[in-house]
């Protein structure tokens, strides 16, 4: 199956790294990644802007409403995330829990098979 | 013996087998379940008019397994594009003696998985492990059956979309998931033994359920020490039904209650089970209550200072709020009121909305002989109780101050 492993956490935190904090962070990334291809299930993934940069777009009955920001403001925002291939749901939260990060949703993909 | 009566003994001891069994081969549990209630329809309708057949639950399973592949041809592209369950290896087929193979462990541990919400958790393992209707569970739940049926498909969605595997997890997973099934086994029994809501004090059937479920782990995990140890202490707890209820519905405290009404042989099972414990080195959180139930069931009055020590240690592992409360009482019962008061202190806000903790501080402070504090605490003890029975106990203890 394929999964979305949705990176939650801290954008005040993240913020507030220094160089070497970065560093160590991409480093580790670099050794998930490294782990998910040695296995085959890596798919895909990447890091996003800051929530701040975010923009809304709410296609409603009553015309296209563009706002500013993300669509839920909370403390926690997605930063990232990686597209794995895990043969089930147990294999999925056993390679969510080597991601180094607070918070990590799992989603499986939708199968959409070519008819 | 008929057929009506081979076809309900074939209900009661394979449904549940046949069920586990259609669900790892079928990979769906909507098709799993009609295709067997169908063919016990069938069965009902067959045996009668030309015999019992020699091997009935092959006969089921084969007529079941028909079923599932002739609806599942007249499928339309839509339902053919549902998520399949994950299961792997292959289950064996049913073999030529008749003999249904035992996929109940995978299910225990499907049903159980952390990423299902508990309430589900608890009805997916009536329904798939122990073979209850969906209508029986909900009457358990005291919740109607259209609310259970819709959280049985949501759950059952979940585990075919999110990629919940049919399988007995790993060695290194095994004692962590094996919480968790304990967990809901317990959270099942404890809801039978002492209902948070309703007219009736026990629902002994709910309970009875939980204990069956206890012995299944028994059966598919033999020596689990954790399993043997849930298993006493629910035999232990659910051996003094009959005494804790009154005829008039009202609630009998541990020591004002009828000892031959006890179930002794239940009792003496359970200690045996204790006994085989003996032998493992550190006793569990299960283990440490069974031991005090044992305290409970043994000859009056019971070891307090002991049960104090056990909840002691059972607080030191757990952090309980509640299990500090049952603490109290037993330091209380040893015979120091004043030292069980003082542990009380602080629990207002761990326990909120709970009605026992100001129904055993009413107690303590009539002990002490503190009579206003204590008609004060029963008060609050009787705006928030919800089950009549501890109602009437409560008001019956405020007007005899």
């Amino acid at each position: 199956m394929q999964y979305a492993l949705l990176i939650y956490g801290d954008e005040k935190v993240w913020a507030d790294r220094d160089e070497r904090e970065k560093r160590q962070n991409s480093e580790r990334h670099a050794k998930y990644m490294a782990m998910l291809r040695s296995r085959n299930a890596m798919l895909g993934g990447e890091q996003l802007s800051p929530s701040a940069t975010a923009t809304t777009v709410r296609n409603g009955a009553d015309g296209v409403g563009v706002t500013d920001g993300p669509y839920a403001e909370t403390a926690e925002q997605i930063g990232g995330f990686y597209l794995i291939e895990a043969a089930d749901l147990d294999e999925a939260i056993e390679l969510a829990r080597q991601l180094p990060e607070p918070i990590v949703e799992i989603r499986p993909l939708v199968y959409h098979p070519k008819s | 013996m008929s057929a009506e009566q081979a076809v309900e003994q074939a209900y009661r001891d394979q449904w549940s087998r046949l069920l586990a069994l259609l669900v790892t081969r079928l990979r769906r549990f909507d098709l799993a379940e009609d295709s067997l209630q169908g063919a016990y329809v069938a069965a009902a309708r067959v045996w009668p008019e030309q015999g019992v057949p020699e091997r009935p639950a092959a006969w089921l399973y084969a007529s079941a397994y028909r079923r599932a592949l002739d609806r599942v041809r007249r499928e339309d592209a839509d339902a053919r594009r549902l998520p399949l369950l994950l299961t792997d290896p292959q289950p064996a087929d049913v073999d030529e003696d008749g003999d249904v193979p035992d996929e109940r462990l995978r299910l225990l541990f499907a049903c159980c998985h952390p990423a299902l919400r508990p309430d589900a958790r608890a009805a997916l393992m009536l329904r798939f492990v122990a073979g209850l209707t969906t209508a029986e569970i909900a009457r358990l739940f005291l919740v109607t059956e259209p609310t259970m049926a819709a959280r049985l498909t949501r759950a059952k969605a979940k585990m075919a979309a999110a990629g919940i595997p049919l399988r007995a997890p790993s060695a290194a997973d095994l004692p962590g998931r094996l919480d968790v099934v304990l967990k809901v086994i317990y959270l099942i029994f404890t809801e039978g033994y002492r209902a948070t809501a309703g007219p009736d004090l026990l629902r002994p059937r709910l309970a009875a359920e939980a204990i069956r479920l206890g012995y299944l782990v028994g059966e598919l995990l033999p020596g689990e020490p954790r399993g043997v140890a849930l298993l006493a202490l629910m035999l232990l707890q659910h051996a003094r039904r009959d005494a804790r209820v009154a005829p008039d519905g009202t609630l009998v405290p541990l020591a004002e209650q009828d000892r031959d009404r006890w179930r002794h042989d239940e009792i003496a099972r359970g200690r045996s089970l204790l006994g085989y414990l003996e032998a493992v080195p550190m006793a569990g959180e299960y283990h440490l209550q069974a031991l005090i139930a044992a305290e409970h069931a043994g000859p009056a009055p019971p070891d307090w200072p002991r049960i104090a020590r056990l909840y002691a240690e059972l607080e030191r592992r757990t952090g309980s709020p509640v299990v500090r409360l049952n603490r109290a009482v037993a330091v209380a019962e040893s015979g120091s009121p004043d030292a069980a008061l003082a542990l009380l202190q602080g629990l207002d806000r761990a326990l909120p909305g709970n009605h026992l903790l100001p129904a055993v501080r009413a107690d303590l402070l009539t002990r002490l002989d503190r009579p206003g504090e204590a008609r004060a605490a029963y008060d609050a003890a009787l705006a928030l109780v919800r089950t009549a029975p501890e109602r009437a106990h409560l008001e019956a203890r405020r007007s005899a101050l």
